[in-house]
């Protein structure tokens, strides 16, 4: 196995009206080629900025993080940020139609794509959609379009951002097939963050816990779940499902 | 006009003083200031003009172009407190577009090539300039404020800084410009601008001066656009970093 991934010992502080916010503390952890890691926490905690690591978004003022065997400061920035391709949390969308959003990363490069067909039957959506407005599709159409967009660029590592929050749970399983089924034939690694935890078990190999900038506990999914080692994993899990 | 008359016209500050005071609008003190400000600029310009316009030599005019455009730089900076070298990058903005507005109207002997006309026409320009260069920066940054999420979805999909900023510049500029543009809109049809009334009551023949004012309203509108594209330009590659992330934490 090679690893794709790799946090050593991360910090990131930001500076919130001259105070300073320790957003993660000292973070390290592996990802293996073709493992998919569900990162679930409460908000807040960090989640979101793990992932912005990964493709230089976000620099951390500490530690490193290694892709591919390679520290992200060494990579050609563009190159990495096709190779680590992120769908965010909003996903968010330029003003013009769904057909310009979707080959914005070809348009990026001076190309064209060649079939938008393709990819809005891949992630559910028909293809009339293609000459609407983007900004006004529904918050579920918008994160299939956002995914689609993100695999455009064919990335190696995916990283996902709460991606399915404004879908149903039917068109939850669809996506998360859709994930699955890329992961597969790809060998696609996944960081996948996700606040719905009968989510992070269904899909992931490997799950994360963080909380307040730390990852508290680290273990292959169905351990995780079934038998956390750490205090605070355990009252994390309970918390939700008493909620529920 | 004699100095009796207009201390006589200082009376409209004063009513504007006592009506202020009467519906307690509490602009009292903002309205005697501003009165008092403009006589005492005003008055020092009347009396700097007459010196400058004295000199032969064309270095005391040029020195009095710099000051001009040093204290327009002074003012349209304060809208970009926090981004790096700013104050030069609107100073040099300010002087481009003064230097080739001038060129061209000295060049081709638009305008003769005297201190009463060169002064004149640079602080409209240069003023002009001004304003333009606060509007953009104000635009700018409430744009980024509110486009953040799309800078950071273009860098993320590989795309250069260029490309992600071109969009927010493209519409800060835009939206900068739309008030001078609209301003000529009804020009002359409500309200007669300042310059040409100036001429017709000191005696110009109005034809003359409506000629003399078209020229300014054109200069204007190129200065403006000048202006909005060349700051547009100096700013933006340093709204990033070196790792190609959007850093405007200290705007
Ligand atoms: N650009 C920023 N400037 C300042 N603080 C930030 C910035 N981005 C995030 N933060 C802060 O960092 C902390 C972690 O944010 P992050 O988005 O990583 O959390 P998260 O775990 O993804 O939360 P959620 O589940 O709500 O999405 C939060 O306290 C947030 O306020
Ligand atoms: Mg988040």
């Amino acid at each position: 196995m090679t690893t794709e991934i790799e946090f050593i010992n991360v910090s990131k502080t930001y500076l919130n009206q001259q105070e300073v916010v320790n957003v993660l503390k000292g973070v390290s952890g592996k990802v293996e080629k073709g493992e998919i890691v569900t990162i679930i926490g409460p908000s807040g905690s960090g989640k979101s900025t793990i992932l912005s690591l990964c493709n230089l978004l976000l620099t951390p003022d500490e530690g490193e993080v290694w892709i591919q065997g390679k520290d992200v400061g060494d990579w050609d920035i563009q190159t990495l940020r096709r190779q680590v391709g992120i769908a965010f949390q909003g996903a968010p969308m330029l003003t013009g139609t769904v057909q310009e959003n979707l080959s914005l990363p070809k348009r990026l490069q001076g190309k064209t794509l060649e079939n938008p067909k393709k990819y809005m039957e891949y992630v559910g959506l028909t293809e009339d959609l293609l000459l609407r407005q983007a900004k006004e599709l529904s918050g579920g159409q918008r994160q299939r379009l956002s995914l689609a967009r993100t695999l455009v660029n064919d990335p190696a590592i995916l990283l996902l951002d709460e991606v399915t929050s404004a879908l149903d749970s039917l068109s939850a399983h669809e996506v998360e097939e859709l994930i699955l089924r890329i992961n597969r034939e790809r060998q696609t690694t996944i960081l996948w963050v996700t606040h719905d935890q009968s989510q992070a078990e269904r899909v992931g190999d490997q799950t994360w816990l963080v909380i307040e900038g730390r990852i508290v506990e680290a273990a292959p999914t169905k351990q995780f779940f079934v038998k956390p080692k750490q205090e605070q994993t355990k009252q994390f899990l309970e918390m939700r499902r008493e909620y529920k | 006009m004699s100095l009796i008359a207009l201390l006589f016209s200082f009376g409209f500050v004063i009513f504007s003083f006592f009506l202020s005071h009467a519906f307690k609008l509490g602009l009292g003190r903002d309205l005697i200031i501003t009165g008092i400000r403009a006589t005492i600029q005003l008055l020092v310009v009347g009396y700097i003009l007459n010196t400058v316009f004295g000199f032969e030599n064309p270095l005391a005019m040029i020195l009095m172009l710099l000051v001009m455009v040093f204290v327009a730089t002074i003012n349209a900076a304060k809208r970009g407190k926090g981004l790096p070298r700013i104050f030069w990058k609107i100073f040099l903005t300010i002087s481009i577009v003064e230097i080739i507005t001038q060129g061209f109207l000295l060049g081709l002997q638009i305008v003769p090539a005297t201190p009463q006309y060169t002064i004149s026409i640079s602080g409209m320009i240069i003023g002009n300039s001004m304003v333009i260069a606060s509007l953009f920066l104000n635009r700018l940054k409430a744009e980024l404020e509110m486009r953040k999420e799309e800078v950071v979805l273009v860098l993320s999909l590989g795309g250069s800084v260029k490309q992600s900023i071109y969009p927010i510049l493209k519409q800060s500029i835009r939206s900068s410009l739309i008030p001078t543009i609209e301003g000529q809109r009804t020009i002359g049809l409500v309200q007669l601008p300042g310059m040409m009334t100036g001429q017709i009551i000191a005696g110009a023949d109005p034809v003359e001066a409506v000629r003399f004012q078209l020229l300014i309203v054109f200069m204007i509108l190129f200065a403006a656009v000048l202006t909005a594209i060349i700051l547009g330009f100096l700013i933006y590659p340093e709204l990033f970093n070196k790792k190609q992330q959007l850093d405007i934490s200290a705007w």
